[in-house]
């Protein structure tokens, strides 16, 4: 409401120094470059929105332009693009078909990765915070566990992967339980730092008002260390969908991890190419969406 | 309408007046150990304070002010000696020391509101109902003129109305004693005489028991009915205690030649300047 009343008189101001101008001479050498930027305010708009969109699509242009000419050679070993769109239309235009139980949309592949992603994630984001919370809090927890987790946190995702299959004796599990040990460890320690960082002042007013350890917790304690959790989560979550695709590949099933080590055994290199742009859009998609779930819960925490 | 000067229990803080005071700060000393060294800060702090007293205290920086005051907030321990409150001994933090501390300490991820409403949830929780609640933080807002304020974030407003918020939440739990910690000390000089008049004149109106940190000879004097003057550490102690004997309420404007407060402020100045200068002006010489 406000912003059109304020563009109906940016019109009628525009239109006043046109018609004095024919008036009086001298006023249209003042007017006249105020009327420059008036006329450029829907095409700014539309030039804000190229200025974002034209240079990647530029690139990636050149990019697609560059290996199709790289690949096209008789010896060259991988496809070039549009051999990769002959044979993989069905894969790239419609991700969700069902042909039969292993003959699936890439679209449902995904699904099924992010499922096991979401409750390997969620149970390390939940773990994670609590863990973190300990030894954040507890200088005896910190001196026990710290460097416990200093070492297991640099052991490779792929590594747990045979325990764990002697553990859960079942692949789905295992799946899960490889993220769930991979994306752990940054939202401990990321926990930790938050919580260590709280302004003595927090904790001193928590006193004052004798805040009980729940209250303390929650009224406290979490808002604090919010942006240091968010950001421990989104480390987190980008190294479960690293975590989930390798685990896939060993583990089997319908996931976007074990397509790709499919199409590898069938030589079905055109496939492998759509797989990876979707592994990669959707750990871009996964990465902004916690990114903004921090951003709304943490509003006013960051500026203190 | 002039108000009496509080009642003046003594002039030297050794005095040991028999009887009992509102606020005692019984020989405290504090000092502090860090592996075999130990450093004391505060040595034989005796001061009595009474009932509805604005008292500040005044002293070169690293004196130990904010540690004694940290200490009658139950945030430290004394080393030796206590902190008695109606003849009460006091070891722990509760809302009826309140602080407002120098950088307002407000919890960035609460509206005003709701800074002063944690505070109000928490003390009357079993007191006061939900709506008498809502009225309570309310009224302690409009108090300090920040009604208006009360849905937005401490990082949309400037700092004087951060620590009138401060001030706000303190008054909210209704303290015996309201400690106030340099409160205006980061705040710029014009809004700093603003929110000096405000806390003038709520003391004026609820009569608190205050209890004030400064290094700033003009708001102690314009402020307060006694002036308690620190040397400087280590061991710092209660150097002298000033009375200032100017009736209430204050005028700015008026005080600026009234001999009394020329006379109390030369006498401030003399305590700090020429008698206990601080350490590094003294090497400067």
């Amino acid at each position: 409401m406000a912003s059109s009343a304020a563009n109906m008189k940016r019109i009628d101001s525009a239109a006043t120094p046109a018609s004095a101008a024919a008036k009086a001479g001298p006023a249209a050498v003042v007017s006249f470059p105020r009327r420059a930027p008036q006329l450029g305010r829907l095409p700014a708009l539309m030039r804000e929105i190229a200025a974002t969109t034209v240079p990647p699509l530029i690139v990636l242009s050149l990019l697609l332009l560059v290996w199709q000419i790289a690949a096209a050679g008789p010896k060259a070993t991988l496809p070039t693009p549009l051999k990769i769109w002959q044979d993989a239309k069905d894969l790239i235009v419609d991700p969700f078909f069902v042909l039969g139980p292993q003959d699936i949309g890439l679209g449902w592949r995904v699904l099924t990765s992010l499922q096991r992603v979401a409750i390997g994630f969620g149970l390390a984001a939940a773990i994670g915070v609590a863990l973190g919370t300990l030894v954040g809090q507890s200088l005896w927890a910190m001196r026990g566990l710290d460097p416990i987790f200093q070492v297991l946190r640099t052991v490779p995702p792929l590594a747990w992967l045979p325990i764990s299959l002697a553990a859960f004796r079942d692949s789905a599990p295992s799946a899960i339980f490889v993220i769930f040990i991979t994306a752990i460890w940054p939202v401990i320690i990321n926990t930790a730092v938050g919580i260590r960082n709280i302004p003595q002042d927090y904790r001193n007013i928590a006193r004052i008002l004798r805040l009980n350890p729940a209250e303390y917790f929650w009224r406290i304690m979490v808002p604090a260390a919010a942006p240091y959790i968010f950001t421990g989560l989104r480390i987190g979550i980008g190294l479960s969908w690293l975590a989930i695709v390798a685990a896939e590949m060993l583990t089997g099933g319908v996931g976007i991890g074990f397509f790709i080590w499919d199409a590898w055994n069938s030589s079905r290199l055109a496939d492998i190419v759509v797989a990876l742009v979707y592994i990669g859009v959707i750990g871009f998609v996964l990465d902004r969406l916690v990114a903004l779930v921090g951003r709304f819960a943490t509003r006013g925490v960051a500026a203190t | 309408m002039i108000a009496p000067v509080a009642a003046v229990s003594h002039t030297t803080p050794r005095a040991h007046a028999p009887g009992r005071a509102f606020l005692h700060i019984d020989r405290v000393a504090k000092s502090f150990a860090r592996g075999s060294a130990v450093s004391e800060v505060l040595a034989d702090i005796d001061l009595r304070i009474e009932q509805g007293e604005y008292v500040a205290m005044i002293g070169h920086s690293g004196c130990g002010k904010s540690t004694l005051l940290n200490i009658v907030a139950g945030l430290l321990d004394v080393t030796s000696g206590a902190v008695l409150l109606e003849d009460k001994e006091v070891n722990d933090p509760g809302p009826d020391r309140a602080v407002v501390f120098q950088n307002h300490s407000l919890l960035p991820w609460l509206t005003v509101y709701d800074n002063v409403r944690l505070a109000v949830d928490k003390v009357f929780s079993a007191t006061k109902s939900r709506k008498e609640r809502h009225a309570w933080t309310m009224h302690n807002l409009e108090l300090v003129q920040m009604g208006h304020a009360k849905d937005k974030r401490p990082m949309e407003i400037s700092g004087g109305m951060k620590q009138r918020v401060g001030i706000a939440r303190a008054l909210a739990m209704e303290p015996k004693v309201l400690l106030l910690d340099e409160p205006f000390g980061a705040l710029d000089a014009l809004t700093r005489s603003h929110l000096q008049d405000s806390v003038m004149a709520i003391h004026q109106k609820l009569k608190n028991t205050v209890l004030m940190i400064t290094h700033d000879v003009d708001e102690a004097v314009l402020l307060s009915d006694r002036i308690v003057m620190m040397t400087n550490g280590p061991a710092a102690t209660i150097g002298e205690v000033l009375e200032v004997k100017l009736p209430r309420p204050r005028k700015r404007l008026e005080l600026v030649d009234d001999p009394t407060y020329i006379q109390a402020r030369g006498a401030v100045l003399e305590f700090l300047y020429a008698r206990h200068k601080a350490p590094a002006l003294q090497a400067a010489e």
